[in-house]
């Protein structure tokens, strides 16, 4: 047993984070701030600058890529090393829908055409990519999807919606599970996997409110949209596999434990300013115990994500049992939030950037939090609800 | 970046494990906890001569001068077999404190005796009033010319009923309380003044009430320096922690995988119960808190344990947490056993029993949580300059 890192790993590390301090820009760094604070819309540049930069650096925006295709592909520790780095410094992170999904299914199902056509804008982040897999009707049972695709010529008409597209509103392209053969046996087997141009005529997006009135998704109407044949990834009806290879790829990073401590030393910060029964509410007891139980809970699904990246590592593979990650590093995520809330007391109540009122009240550390905590109910939903990770783990894992 | 063993490690989980497989199936461990004794001396010859008594000890007195890791292979494997023989109060506990604190002469005459399996210790340090703290010791120690006399009462002492000697804990200086003036005493469990009430455990283990009457020992046995014992103690029972937490994580694995295995072949409704969705999660919810029991002990094992800020943080973290997943796993391995759960014939219960008791020893959620809090209660523990407050 050894957790230590390795010197080649040490230098690594320390690559990362000067690169970090050097070339992480303040302004980047102030603007998504003041716009958390307040609740407000990241814009598109907000959510690319990063991106953009690892772009421009040896494939770091794409940690797992391999070499190749332009990817850093970097080793299992590496990655986590990277991602630690990253969230220790508060970078804002690289949207999966591209680099983790979308990538990685071109790059091992396409053809060289649209290798060469995507996969250098998904690189640099000049592409931006959404996810259309979701529907009204299919959220755990995603095999039921209905969007339909009928080829005509050289296109596939698609008809059908898409909802829960996570920053749709910027995405210049989508992919998309579609049915291309209702009479299929399985509901899996008349699935194909579709990459969709947002500005072809008859693509409509409309944004979805969340209940602390950010805008992160939306609902995307597709109607007789004409999509060339060449856009098919793969073979037809074969989508189905490259959508499990997708989830199944890259749940590195998952946990998100690296970001969840920091959120714990913020709360322990805001608990020292905040005052309870005359004292600092991080002495109170019932507080303090709640941040000991996250803490706990946190160190030991680090060194859960450890041993799954040691079995990583040891080219093993993480298996179902990323599930647990998924699991776990939400639960956590959602306790945090939870803490960070309940620390600021009444300054739980305003809600500002809204269209009645711009102006900042209480203090500065407690904006915002309690969108935050309504906000991240999320996290146990998206990404297979945790209750659909419990099914995978049943299945794959115990046996039942 | 690995968890995976030495190549000496995995002959040694290898060994405990097949000696559990070939020398501990059921029936001959139900025998073992009825008998009189309470455990076999045989299955202690046979580790000494596996060299399982001698896994903590420095190379210079026989020992295999083995780490934290080891301990962790040796207890897990017991854990699984339910193995009552007293390996952690003998070799971990008393035989930590012997390595720690004893002179050269006491070491040479001691620990080989151990590790050949000639002699038992145990460590009395619990007293009535004390509950886990340490420092709490009330028995007493007055030099009397080349002597000391002891007076006073040591609880629930695992292992002093089938011990040779005891070390005990006794206040030579400073109010019940104080951590300085505590000083330990290495006697014969036949001596004169000491009267040992022997009984069996809840979980079949066997414990003893110690009582202490004028009882006389020589200065040439105190262990370590007088008044000064007390950061040793608490150092070597936070190993012991360590281990008690690694038979404990084996206890939750057996837990979860008969679990697992019973509810897959319990039927009813004409099907298996595996099939229940309710089952089904709360089957995924032990593994995941057996998983996370897994990772903390693996944390508290590979954190620097001669750093002793470091130390006592990853040992309350670790026992407070695997306390947590003890209840879970435990109570949920009975639930869905049903009626099977709560008998005592069935091996489930039994477990379950150990790892409560294992909840309990050295300390419980409660008091490790506390004690983990008292170690990071400064709070911010970061130095970070990217985070900053500020209160408009």
């Amino acid at each position: 047993m050894d957790t230590a890192f390795s010197n080649d790993d040490l230098k690594f590390q320390s690559e990362i984070r000067d690169f970090i301090k050097a070339n992480y820009p303040q302004e980047l760094r102030d603007s998504i701030n003041s716009k958390r604070k307040l609740g407000k819309e990241l814009s598109r540049e907000d959510l690319t600058a990063w991106h953009k930069i690892l772009g421009k650096h040896n494939g770091w925006s794409a940690p797992s890529w391999p070499k190749q295709y332009g990817g850093a592909e970097f080793t299992p520790t590496q990655k986590y090393i990277f991602e630690q780095e990253c969230a220790k410094a508060e970078c804002q992170y690289i949207m999966p829908f591209g680099i983790n999904m979308v990538g990685p299914v071109i790059y091992t199902f396409g053809n060289e055409e649209q290798k060469a056509q995507h996969l250098p804008g998904i690189l640099s982040g000049e592409v931006f990519w959404c996810q259309g897999y979701s529907e009204p009707g299919s959220g755990s049972d995603l095999a039921s999807l209905k969007t339909s695709a009928v080829k005509e010529g050289d296109h596939y008409i698609v008809n059908g919606q898409k909802t829960w597209t996570t920053m749709a509103q910027y995405a210049d392209w989508i992919f998309c599970l579609v049915r291309t053969n209702p009479d299929a046996e399985k509901p899996q087997q008349g699935i194909s996997f579709l990459l969709i141009d947002m500005k072809t005529p008859g693509v409509t997006v409309r944004p979805i409110k969340l209940m602390d009135g950010s805008h992160e998704v939306n609902e995307t109407w597709f109607d007789n949209v004409k999509v060339p044949v060449e856009n098919l990834i793969g073979q037809e009806n074969m989508g189905w596999t490259y959508a499990k290879f997708l989830l199944a790829h890259e749940r590195s990073g998952i946990a998100g434990v690296a970001r969840s401590k920091k959120a714990i030393e913020r709360i322990k910060q805001i608990a020292s300013s905040e005052m309870s029964y005359g004292e600092p509410l991080i002495q109170d007891p019932a507080f303090k115990a709640k941040i000991a139980a996250a803490e706990l809970e946190l160190s030991a699904l680090e060194y859960t994500e450890l041993r799954t990246l040691a079995k990583d590592s040891a080219g093993k593979g993480p298996g179902p049992e990323s599930s647990l990650l998924k699991i776990k590093g939400t639960d956590i995520q959602q306790a945090v939030t939870e803490l960070a809330m309940e620390a600021v007391g009444y300054y739980a109540n305003p809600h500002l950037g809204t269209t009645l009122s711009n102006e900042y009240v209480g203090p500065d550390y407690a904006t915002n939090l309690s969108g935050t905590y309504f906000n991240f109910r999320k996290a146990s939903i998206y990404g297979g609800s945790n209750e659909i990770q419990r099914n995978i783990i049943a299945k794959m894992v115990l046996g039942l | 970046m690995n968890f995976d063993y030495t190549e000496e490690q995995t002959l040694l989980d290898n060994m405990v494990t097949s000696f559990v497989r070939d020398n501990y199936d059921w029936d001959t461990r139900c025998n073992i906890v009825k008998s009189e004794e309470g455990w076999k001396e045989e299955n202690w010859k046979q580790f000494a001569e596996l060299g399982l008594l001698g896994v903590p000890f420095d190379e210079a007195y026989g020992g295999l001068g083995g780490k934290s890791a080891d301990l962790m292979i040796v207890m897990e494997q017991f854990g699984k077999g339910l193995v009552v023989e007293p390996y952690l109060p003998t070799v971990i506990l008393a035989g930590g404190l012997i390595s720690k604190l004893g002179s050269e002469e006491q070491k040479n005459s001691i620990i080989p005796e151990i590790i050949s399996g000639n002699i038992r210790c145990a460590f009395a340090y619990a007293e009535p009033q004390s509950r886990f703290d340490l420092n709490d010791v009330k028995t007493s120690a007055v030099l009397n010319g080349d002597d000391y006399v002891l007076n006073g009462f040591k609880s629930v002492v695992f292992g002093a009923g089938m011990a040779s000697h005891l070390i005990i804990s006794a206040r030579t200086e400073g109010e019940q309380r104080s951590e300085s003036g505590i000083t330990l005493f290495i006697v014969d469990t036949k001596s004169e003044g000491l009267t040992l009430q022997n009984y069996p455990t809840i979980d079949e283990y066997r414990a003893s009430e110690v009582i202490i009457e004028n009882l006389k020992v020589s200065k040439d046995n105190v262990l370590g320096k007088v008044n000064m014992a007390y950061d040793a103690i608490e150092e070597i029972v936070d190993i012991s922690t360590i281990a008690a937490c690694s038979e404990a994580v084996g206890i939750l694995q057996v837990l979860k995988d008969s679990t697992t295995e019973y509810c897959k072949n319990r039927k009813q409704f004409g099907q298996s119960i595996a099939k229940n969705q309710v089952i089904q999660h709360r089957l995924v919810d032990m593994m995941i808190e057996y998983e996370q029991a897994k990772s903390i002990l693996y944390m508290a094992v590979t954190a620097d344990l001669s750093n002793s800020d470091e130390r006592r943080k990853a040992v309350s973290a670790a026992k407070a947490r695997i306390g947590k997943a003890i209840k879970f796993v435990g109570e949920s391995a009975i639930q869905l056993h049903g009626g099977m759960g709560v008998v005592d014939e069935y091996m489930v219960s039994h477990y379950f029993k150990r790892a409560t008791m294992i909840g309990v020893l050295f300390g419980n959620i409660d008091y490790h949580m506390k004690r983990y809090m008292t170690l990071t209660q400064s709070g911010i523990s970061s130095s970070d300059e990217s985070i900053s407050v500020s209160v408009t």
